[in-house]
């Protein structure tokens, strides 16, 4: 499988990301390079082999138990503020590059 | 105060003993950095202000005669990507520049609670991805054995901290080698501990089913002391694991006689530099000479790590970094033409190359047509390679191996070639796609004195017992 300065383009799209022409020539070498070296795993025949996500379903966990019933712990009741108070309004704003003070400010969303 | 080569207890009797207050055990290590830092930059944000209200408290303590705490007084150094309530963290990126967060992660509160206090926020690769600490936003990290060299990455702020004695112990992230690495570049300890035994929560997430917090430290007691004190159940991470903390401390002088290490040949065979195969052998060795049965092991997947890995690494970060919009916190272009337009410019101005090089990879390794060859078959080899552990922790107690196929590298020297730095990872990334614990210690130096580092695996949740092997290494004449 081969990189093309198009399928480059389509994923910095769908990764809203807006490369400039130098860093997308750059980009084409550089998952190529990348690329061809991931391409070994290829020789492996994997097809009956599971897929594995993560770690935590398989070890430190009570065996006997089976799916959900092994994370019971890590549930919780659900309520308003359960474990944490929420921050106050100004807390969740402070870090904001614009608000008005209610809310977070974006530029204009939909056009007429 | 000479604060060289000060350990937890040796700082804290300091304090306990009134040889120093842990006001002054703080100023002098603000000294240090004042002289040395500059030419090091191990820090981006010194914390001075929380660091003197805290190092009073120890000595309101002291002075009224009550028991310390376990870390009382100890200066610490913290990992950029752990947020800090109000102060400054950027997690190594321009995008986060400015981001002052409103909560402590858990690790750092849980170090505070024991004592410690905390000197400042060290430098890092941008949203820790990379192996030589080159790729953070705000200045490189020199590597202080040999400061024309890297200290390793992505926590190489943290190493070049500990080993310049500018912080008695520092935390770190590791997400593919982050910790161990580092630590062996600049002659440390650093413990990657299992997925699930220290909570992430308040670690800015690179690959969530791959990161871990770990300490940095110049003894193998450190980190068994950090690693009790930061390691159990949080609520705030679903994914810490429901299980009892062991006293690591009390468990370190257990005898390492008898038991089996194994030795694996996929770990000291092509691209393995000459010195750093010979000086892991002498410590193979060594552990035969303490008694260890040296045991030949197999993990035959281990070539396949690397693919498996920056594939799913990337697509989580590809996910994970999403949320870096400019919208609630974090960097905003200006003069955007449209709400799209403004996700694009800033994203695109507020993130490195590699942080781009990544999300890029991760999200073609997650799109249509393709998830399935790359994502999904990652997936899959992730499986092969934690059952090759699986299948060797059956007949052994630890498998060691070193830590970095070289000694630390220049600084420039792979920054034009990411294949070659994500190869420096070799011998790293297989335990975070596992999950199992590693530690790396110092096992010697080669002809230019630049430091090498040896890692103990152990099965999951064994951390007493790699501990255990690294304390007897240690220890031993």
């Amino acid at each position: 499988m081969k990189v093309t300065e198009k399928d480059v383009t389509y994923v910095a799209d769908l990764a809203n990301l807006e490369l400039s022409d130098d860093e997308r020539s750059r980009m084409v070498r550089d998952l190529n390079s990348i690329l061809g070296h991931v391409d070994t795993l290829s020789e492996l025949d994997t097809k009956d082999v599971p897929p594995m996500a993560q770690v935590s379903d398989r070890y430190g966990v009570d065996e006997s138990k089976q799916g959900s019933e092994r994370f019971a712990y890590a549930s919780r009741e659900d309520v308003h503020e359960g474990l944490r108070k929420s921050f106050k309004r100004e807390v969740a704003l402070a870090n904001a590059p614009e608000s008005d003070g209610t809310f977070f400010k974006v530029p204009k969303v939909i056009e007429r | 105060m000479d604060i060289a080569d000060l350990t937890i207890d040796s700082a804290r009797s300091s304090v306990k003993e009134r040889k120093t207050s842990a006001v002054a055990l703080a100023e002098s290590f603000y000294a240090k950095i004042a002289s040395d830092d500059p030419e090091i930059g191990a820090y981006l944000t010194l914390s001075k202000e929380r660091a003197m209200s805290k190092a009073a408290e120890i000595d309101r303590l002291e002075e009224k005669g009550e028991k310390l705490p376990p870390l009382a007084g100890v200066p610490v150094g913290i990992k950029d990507v752990l947020i800090t309530k109000g102060i400054r963290t950027t997690a190594g990126s321009k995008i986060l520049g400015n981001y002052v967060p409103p909560y402590d992660c858990t690790a750092v509160a849980r170090l505070e609670a024991a004592g410690a206090v905390m000197l400042g926020k060290l430098n890092c690769d941008e949203f820790a991805m990379g192996s030589s600490n080159e790729n953070s936003a705000w200045k490189p990290v020199h590597n202080p054995r040999d400061l024309s060299r890297v200290p390793g990455g992505s926590s190489g702020g943290s190493a070049a901290s500990v080993a310049a004695d500018m912080a008695v112990i520092a935390l770190g992230s590791d997400t593919g080698g982050s910790i161990r690495q580092p630590a062996s570049f600049c002659g440390v300890v650093g413990l990657k501990p299992t997925y699930g035994r220290v909570s992430r929560y308040g670690l800015i997430a690179f690959a969530s089913s791959l990161d871990h917090i770990g300490p940095l430290t110049k003894t193998v007691k450190d980190a068994a002391t950090v690693l009790r004190t930061i390691a159990g159940r949080d609520p705030m991470d679903s994914t810490s694991a429901e299980l009892p903390v062991p006293d690591y401390v009390a468990e370190l002088d257990q005898p390492v006689k008898g038991m089996k290490v194994g030795v694996a040949k996929e770990y000291l065979g092509e691209g393995l530099d000459a010195e750093v195969r010979s000086a892991i052998e002498a410590a193979i060795q060594k552990l035969a000479n303490l008694g260890c049965e040296i045991v030949d092991v197999s993990l035959p997947h281990t070539k396949y790590a690397i693919p498996a890995y920056y594939l799913v690494a990337t697509a989580e970060a590809s996910s994970n970094l999403a949320r870096f919009d400019g919208v609630r916190y974090g960097y905003r272009a200006e003069n955007v033409r449209s709400l799209s337009d403004m996700y694009r410019r800033s994203r695109n101005q507020g993130f490195g190359t590699e942080v781009k090089r990544r999300i890029m990879l991760g999200t073609y390794a997650l799109s249509a047509g393709y998830y399935d060859a790359y994502y999904l078959k990652a997936q899959r080899v992730r499986t092969l390679l934690t059952r090759d552990f699986e299948e060797a922790f059956r007949k052994v107690d630890a498998i060691v191996a070193p830590t970095c196929p070289t000694a630390a590298f220049k600084l420039g020297e792979k920054v034009d070639d990411p294949l070659a730095m994500y190869l420096a990872d070799i011998y790293t990334v297989t335990a975070n796609l596992a999950g199992i614990p590693g530690i790396s210690i110092p096992v010697g130096q080669t002809k230019e004195k630049l430091p090498i580092g040896m890692q103990i695996f152990g099965k999951h949740f064994a951390e007493a017992t790699i501990l255990r092997f690294a304390h007897a290494y240690e220890t031993a004449a």
